[in-house]
């Protein structure tokens, strides 16, 4: 009897790694490999293709020396910072309203959290009708007769950004909403009893006891908005083209007209290292806490 | 087992069949109406020679996505026969050693002899042609609604001069004067024909083809850039992202009553019914009737080993510069043929007037590249100095000055 008893061990032994050999393959060449190569190919001075002659720095001095690329940096940081502090603000708002025990609560968070179910070109295209002065909300309003109001951030260079944070707000925060409702739903009942029994005010119950409670829901909403932010590039291209002019840049649009469309495939690739490089100065650290509580706990 | 077998059978029936029969692909982006219409008929052509025709039509207008497709089919080592590649970027992929030479039809049909040779020397890599020319486009064309201009009692315009007077005096008839499509692309459009207008054709040629920097930053281009500038308050704000045939369609509705844009416009006015000379007019645009800023579609060939693909290739050479296929293809394009020599009969008056100005500039030396699309620099340059025109266009704090600098540092970028 001792034959099966070989075979049950060998099984036990390969069997996982067998079946995990492959998702693990194609993650290493298909996500790191191909970082490797990007990474070296922003070291070269490839053109319309790929050629592999080392060339130094001087893609990523020609990147800092670009006055778009800084241009798409600085719409980065705008629009991260308001897209992602409304989102949660918004979110954790709505998510609180909602927790009130509301009648028709079902109905109101799925019409809510239906944004979401649009993909970033469609919601883009709405929006780009909606921030049309001649097409959407300012004619409107003068059809109605209020003909002093403006609203042409659409087609402002210098307000155009701000569009893209009103429509992603429209599109992530019934998301975060969600997430928060959830986390709400899984405050333990008897701690907010308690609180009411000692006679604190429900303000100060969710201030004091209930957010600090969702700290962990917090992190990973923080967590999937800014990778959305860094990596946006559908809803400005559908909402403003990068435009007027070059004003509502990103660095994933700045990065795909390079590589794709200007023959600067080395310029590209040290721009998408860049990017690379702001991901992972968010998300090194939030493993690194996490894999440290892990083993603490 | 069996089945297994089959297949491979089947599998090495289909490679046979698939290496006998000389199959050409070719790449192209010519998806909307007309185009497709055009491409039809090459495709008709080449079957009537013998060979098998594999359409790889990618769309987008401007070829963008057909570019990127084409970078992975290259790069994959698997080239299709033909692309629908212009201008210096032939030269680019020339440089990445991919090009392959029908330089053979090239000698024996005389090609050198039908091209004027601004045109044959962007088809030619270290001396050889490697693309055949299908149609020339004249960029520099003002399209005009002219009832619009009897309503404001306004003349065409000829100089910049009159253009302005006669822009003012359909804004002051309630008239919008220009439909203007806000994409950096179209920017550089009008503002190539700016250049051409105030500054002549030998400052066109320093500036956008020798990129001379004194003169890119020079007082000539500071006044080509205000003047260029001025025509802002004569459109709308909701121009910005706007497509150009959503402009020309304000011509043709009435909306508006001029546009600057190359000769594609003209398919538009056609398709609504329109006719050349009556209720549209097509002048140069001003100060530039002695000028030609020339946009050609051209077929790139590519290296390939197989020796019947490579007679498909030529074959598709020839039936691109056949005078039949010139003919019918320019018909449903909107532009004129590449070859001097054909008869201009079938035309209509925008077409004659663009075939008259061609070979007469072509002889004068009026005829220019059209560096806004894509004719003059290489891609790189060409974005960058883009993005200052456009900068330029939508930045009301930026001085003509410091727009002329910015252009000659763009024009830096290689």
């Amino acid at each position: 009897m001792s034959t099966p008893h070989a075979h049950y061990g060998f099984a036990e032994r390969w069997l996982p790694r067998l079946v995990l050999a492959p998702s693990f393959l194609l993650t290493l060449i298909f996500l790191y490999g191909f970082i490797a190569w990007n990474g070296y190919l922003s070291f070269t001075n490839s053109r319309l293709l790929p050629n592999y002659e080392w060339a130094g720095l001087v893609q990523y001095a020609t990147l800092f020396e670009n006055e778009r690329w800084w241009v798409a940096v600085r719409n980065l940081g705008a629009f991260a910072v308001l897209f992602i502090g409304g989102a949660m603000a918004i979110g954790i708002t709505l998510a609180i309203l909602l927790d009130q025990k509301v009648r028709g609560e079902g109905a109101i968070r799925t019409l809510y959290l239906y944004p979401m179910a649009l993909s970033f070109v469609v919601t883009g295209t709405a929006w780009k009708w909606m921030l049309n002065p001649g097409l959407g909300l300012e004619k409107l309003m003068h059809d109605w007769g209020f003909t002093s109001f403006t609203f042409d951030w659409l087609v402002n260079s210098e307000m155009s950004i701000y569009t893209v944070v009103i429509a992603g707000l429209w599109q992530s925060s019934g998301f975060v909403m969600a997430l928060f409702l959830a986390g709400l739903r899984g405050v333990d009942d008897s701690i907010i009893k308690a609180a009411q029994i000692d006679g604190a005010s429900l303000p100060r119950i969710y201030w004091k006891i209930i957010l600090p409670a969702l700290r962990p829901v917090v992190f990973s909403t923080l967590m999937i908005l800014s990778h959305i932010a860094i990596k946006s590039f559908d809803l400005v291209m559908a909402l403003t083209g990068g435009g007027p002019g070059f004003s509502s840049d990103l660095p994933a649009t700045f990065m795909y007209s390079m590589a794709f469309t200007r023959g600067q495939t080395g310029l590209g690739a040290a721009s998408a290292m860049m990017m690379l490089a702001t991901v992972a100065a968010i998300v090194v650290p939030y493993l690194y806490s996490e894999l440290r509580k892990e083993q603490n706990g | 087992m069996r089945n297994v077998k089959m297949g491979l059978i089947a599998s090495s029936l289909m490679l046979a069949f698939s290496v006998q029969a000389a199959e050409v692909e070719v790449l192209h982006y010519w998806t909307s109406g007309g185009e497709a219409k055009a491409a039809a008929e090459l495709k008709k052509m080449m079957e009537g020679k013998g060979n098998k025709w594999k359409d790889f039509a990618v769309a987008g207008g401007g070829g963008e996505n057909a570019m990127t497709a084409l970078k992975t089919r290259v790069v994959s080592g698997n080239p299709p026969a033909a692309a629908q590649i212009k201008g210096p970027s032939i030269q680019e992929w020339g440089d990445e050693g991919v090009l392959g030479s029908i330089d053979g039809v090239a000698k024996k049909e005389g090609w050198d002899k039908v091209l004027p040779p601004v045109v044959s020397n962007v088809m030619k890599y270290k001396g050889q042609y490697v693309a055949a020319p299908v149609n020339v486009h004249r960029v520099n064309w003002l399209w005009i609604n002219p009832e619009l201009l009897k309503k404001a009692n306004a003349k065409v315009p000829t100089t910049w001069d009159e253009f302005f007077v006669t822009a003012a005096a359909l804004q002051k008839a309630g008239i919008q004067p220009l439909a203007y499509g806000g994409q950096p692309w179209q920017d550089s459009t009008v503002f190539e024909s700016v250049t051409l207008g105030v500054g002549g054709v030998d400052f066109y040629k320093k500036a956008f083809v020798q990129l001379d920097p004194a003169t890119l930053s020079g007082p000539t281009m500071v006044k080509v850039l205000e003047t260029y500038k001025k025509l802002k308050p004569f459109t709308d704000k909701n121009a910005a992202g706007r497509e150009w045939n959503l402009a020309t369609s304000m011509v043709i509705n009435g909306k508006a009553a001029m546009q600057f844009m190359g000769d594609w416009a003209k398919g538009e006015f056609l398709a609504a019914g329109k006719v050349p000379g009556k209720d549209f007019l097509c002048v140069a645009a001003p100060g530039t009737a002695n000028a030609f800023t020339f946009n050609i579609d051209s077929f790139a060939m590519f290296k390939l080993k197989d020796a019947s693909a490579v007679k498909g290739q030529n074959d598709l050479a020839s039936t691109l510069m056949s005078p039949a296929f010139q003919e019918v293809f320019n018909l449903n394009k909107g532009s004129i043929p590449a070859r001097t020599d054909l008869a201009m009969d079938k035309f209509d008056e925008c077409g004659k007037k663009s075939a008259v100005d061609f070979k007469a500039t072509a002889s004068k030396g009026g005829l220019v590249p059209s560096w806004a699309h894509g004719m003059a620099m290489k891609s790189a340059t060409q974005g960058a100095v883009y993005d200052a025109v456009t900068q330029f266009w939508n930045n009301d704090k930026m001085s003509a000055k410091d727009a002329a600098m910015k252009l000659a540092a763009a024009a830096k970028m290689k």
